[in-house]
């Protein structure tokens, strides 16, 4: 029932100094990462460390472990039965991907968006809020949502209408909502799972823009099937892909420019040129 | 070939018909001798003692099919609910293979049995070491009919809460929520069209029981033993709507008379507040449900 | 793009809002594990219940088991009393039923799913029978006591109560029926029309054989349901002694759960008992139908795999 081993606790964002720029030490580090469901070996020893404030892609072609690897950064796995995630995942120096850590206080400091979007069928203003307030949010709850819509780029658009229900914006803007609810519980990371791939294309562009924007305060893993959006939107890029026995595989990580242009592995050019995926 | 099929279709719509006209043919006869209002408005039902004694008030029966109705809801609404719950969002598959069956079985136990169960076992062990109840009283039935109705509640308030897309729940998770708050704060409210149907048909069940009331609740409306306190008095018998027609059928009554006549008085009141209330359940599920996609 | 409030620039060096967050994990933590222990009680209260029913059913009734309670004839005194007739009575009424709403179902549900445009009309048609399904059961009896016993002059006899518990259990039987046929698959149907079928032979040779142990599925559950359903028989069958087997449509007739009601009803101690013994009967039918429907479920869902 309740953890009686000693809890490792997860650091708060505020106690960590800042780093900015190039040179930043890694704000998550995944050290040996497995991924079992059930007996299928879905995704076999990834090493990858993301930086601070800065956006990191995950590329590759579908199916190679991409989502899954993203699913444990979060412990989102832990829901799914019959998942066995090993491994270490440090967050600010400590290892995450422990029975004695709550996932609980994980997901509130790194937040997900979700590839179709998915409001709450609730208003507007209730959507953002709500992850706010069972989180225990002290303070003006209008204003802390005004902000976090403004943050999103919805502000505008939805300000005489808090109060309507969610489900009734078009896609694009429900995506928008979905990135403003995770804004509204403060978290230090931001992942994105294909958060534009159900999107038409100027929604998926303000997407972009507005990821772009974010990055001065949260840092930000997104993962894309889109190799033109990784292009546009990141610092650094991860490719992954499968190894021989068909398990997902990490293959290269460097900055965007460098893979894009001149990639170390074979395997990485003929993704990006399109020779297959 | 198809004619016959035809024929097999215009069967049930006959047997609506039939019903509709019964009643309300026999029924005429009935408001003849006795004035609708009086038998709307009248607090004593006695319609099977004779001569000038004989009266058609029908608010005791009223009454009672009204309160055992509300005892059987709270029992089989929250602990259906609470059930729904258990068994949506958290019961192994174990758990489940365990406890579906067991509802399964609660909910297929004839009436009568239940009747049985209410008068010679909730009545005697459960009731009357703590209250002073009589033999026949309203509450042993109310708490039979609630046990009767709990897997109905159950079992579509867990269709309802399966309903909910599993991306609602992990939006929910994804922001930091415990189990518990995404169950009770994001899953029930998003189908609260379907639990409150739910409701709705497990109390509409209950108003049309008729053995339970019969075997347990006796036969003396409510607020007419010597020893009851008013209208609503459950401790002691209280005769249902449904009780009295079993009642009256089961001691001849004759061809003709008033209180035959009576019979499908009460049977059309009956018969209109169980379809309206059916047709509000049907009203909330369609009005309230929440669009996901 | 956004506009830079003055909110946004009260907020600290790192982007992180100055208010902050009282998460109190722990605590929720812990309020989560409360409830689930509440929702598992409730649950696992549904055990108890049934346990207690069984219990007040066994008890008195278990001693009273006999051959004797099945064979003999009902009787004002309690050792000589039996419910053979009441048995007896319970099989053809429930028999008839079946057969009543078998057929009028099949017909009908066969009508809806396949020939039927989606109109008014239908819909119609599909309200009622969800409406009916709804219809407290003693309605059936007070409709079945005009329509059969007194209007088309059966009196009270086993024809009047198989009819009036076959059309209560019509509705269920159509939509069971229904969902069966729903469930034939579309390639299946179009496999018979490409090779030239007219629809009725398409029906006949391929829907309803594939569909049929659904449809009877559905009847066997409608029928253990009929089995145990006591008001319209009242209504429509009388509580008077039957002390006989009913050797034919138009005789009188006593069923399980009428016998049962006019046992619970008697003063004498034993009587109770006898109920109770003639519940466990009632039960063991029960089990017997419902079984035979899920083996039957079981065996065709394992032959039929597309």
């Amino acid at each position: 029932m309740i953890a009686t081993s000693p809890r490792v606790p997860v650091p708060q964002a505020e106690d960590v100094p800042v780093q900015g720029g190039e040179t930043a030490s890694p704000i998550l580090e995944l050290r040996n990462l497995d991924v079992h469901y059930g007996s299928f070996h879905a995704v076999a020893g990834v090493n990858l460390e993301v930086g601070q404030q800065r956006i990191t892609s995950f590329i590759g072609p579908s199916g190679c472990g991409k989502s899954t690897v993203l699913r444990c950064i979060n412990r989102m796995n832990d829901l799914v039965p019959g998942a066995r995630v090993d491994g270490e995942i440090y967050y600010h120096g400590h290892d995450i991907n422990r029975p004695n850590v709550d996932p609980v206080e994980v997901r509130r400091r790194i937040g997900m968006v979700f590839q179709k979007p998915n409001p709450f069928p609730k208003s507007i203003f209730e959507n953002v809020a709500w992850g706010a307030k069972i989180n225990g949010f002290k303070g003006d709850m209008k204003e802390h949502v005004e902000r976090c819509l403004r943050r999103a780029a919805l502000w505008d658009e939805v300000k005489d209408k808090l109060k309507e229900s969610g489900m009734a914006l078009s896609g694009g803007q429900q995506q928008r909502l979905c990135i403003a609810r995770t804004l509204a519980i403060d978290p230090d990371v931001i992942l994105l799972d294909e958060p534009a791939s159900a999107l038409d294309p100027i929604s998926t562009l303000k997407i972009e823009e507005l990821l772009r924007e974010l990055r001065s305060q949260y840092t930000i893993v997104i993962v894309t099937h889109n190799m033109q959006q990784a292009a546009r939107v990141s610092d650094r890029t991860v490719f992954f892909s499968l190894n021989e026995h068909r398990q997902g595989m990490l293959v290269e990580e460097g900055p965007t420019s460098q893979i894009f242009t001149k990639p170390r592995d074979q395997r990485t050019e003929d993704y990006i040129t399109g020779r297959f995926g | 070939m198809k004619a016959f099929l035809l024929l097999c279709v215009m069967m049930t719509v006959a047997t609506t018909v039939g019903i509709t006209l019964v009643l309300v043919f026999e029924s005429l006869q009935f408001f003849r001798d006795v004035g609708i209002l009086e038998f709307l408005t009248g607090r004593n039902w006695t319609a099977l003692f004779s001569g000038p004694q004989q009266q058609f008030g029908v608010l005791p029966l009223v009454a009672g099919t009204v309160m055992i109705a509300v005892i059987s809801a709270f029992i089989s609404l929250p602990l259906g609910l609470a059930a729904a719950i258990y068994l949506s969002e958290y019961a192994s598959n174990r758990a489940r293979s365990i406890l579906k069956p067991v509802l399964e079985l609660l909910a297929g136990v004839p009436t009568i049995v239940y009747g049985f169960f209410a008068l010679t076992y909730i009545t005697p062990v459960l009731l009357k070491p703590l209250l002073d109840v009589g033999t026949f009283n309203g509450l042993a039935a109310g708490i039979a009919i609630g046990i009767m109705t709990l897997p109905m509640v159950a079992s579509l308030s867990e269709d309802a809460l399966s309903a909910v897309p599993r991306s609602l729940r992990e939006a929910a998770y994804g922001l930091g929520a415990t189990k518990l708050e995404t169950s009770l704060r994001i899953v029930a409210p998003a189908a609260v069209s379907g639990i409150v149907a739910s409701f709705i048909l497990a109390v509409s069940r209950a108003i049309g029981e008729t053995m339970i009331v019969a075997v347990a609740s006796g036969s003396s409306p409510a607020g007419q033993t010597t020893v009851s306190g008013g209208l609503f008095d459950f401790t002691q018998s209280m005769q249902t709507m449904t009780g009295f027609i079993a009642y009256t059928f089961g001691s001849d009554v004759a061809r003709g008379t008033t209180e035959f006549h009576s019979l499908f008085g009460v049977g059309l009141l009956l018969f209109l507040m169980t379809f309206v209330m059916n047709l509000c359940s049907q009203w909330v599920t369609r009005r309230f449900r929440k669009v996901y996609e | 793009m956004s506009v830079e409030t003055q909110a946004d620039l009260v907020v600290g060096s790192r982007g992180r809002s100055v208010d902050h967050f009282q998460p109190r994990v722990q605590q929720r933590r812990l309020l989560g594990k409360l409830w689930q222990w509440v929702f598992l009680a409730a649950t696992a209260l549904s055990i108890v219940l049934l346990g207690m029913l069984l219990w007040s059913i066994f008890r008195p009734g278990w001693q009273y088991m006999s051959w004797h309670l099945i064979t003999a004839m009902p009787s004002r005194l309690p050792e000589r009393a039996g419910m053979n007739s009441a048995i007896w009575g319970s099989i053809w009424v429930v028999l008839g039923s079946g057969i009543f709403s078998f057929t009028i179902g099949i017909g009908s549900a066969i009508y809806l799913e396949e020939y039927a445009t989606d109109n008014r009309w239908t819909r119609f048609v599909q309200t009622n029978i969800s409406n009916l399904a709804g219809v407290p059961s003693v309605v059936f009896g007070l409709l079945g006591l005009v329509v059969f016993v007194d209007l088309l002059q059966m009196g009270r006899t086993l024809l009047a109560g198989a009819l009036t518990m076959g059309l209560l259990i019509l509705p269920v039987v159509v939509i069971s029926s229904r969902e069966a046929i729903r469930a034939v698959p579309l390639s299946l149907r179009q496999a018979s029309y490409g090779l030239g079928a007219t629809q009725w032979q398409t029906i006949r040779s391929h829907v309803l054989p594939s569909a049929l142990p659904g449809i009877l599925t559905g009847t066997i559950l409608s029928m253990s349901r009929a089995i145990g359903e006591t008001a319209p028989l009242l209504v429509v069958g009388g509580a008077s002694q039957v002390l006989f087997r009913p050797a034919g449509p138009l005789d009188p007739y006593m069923v399980m759960p009428l016998q049962i009601y006019n046992w619970t009803g008697r003063p004498q101690e034993e009587f109770e008992h006898l109920a109770a013994a003639a519940i466990i009967v009632l039960l063991a039918v029960l089990l017997a139908m419902n079984s035979v429907a899920i083996v039957l479920r079981q065996h065709f869902s394992k032959k039929n795999r597309w």
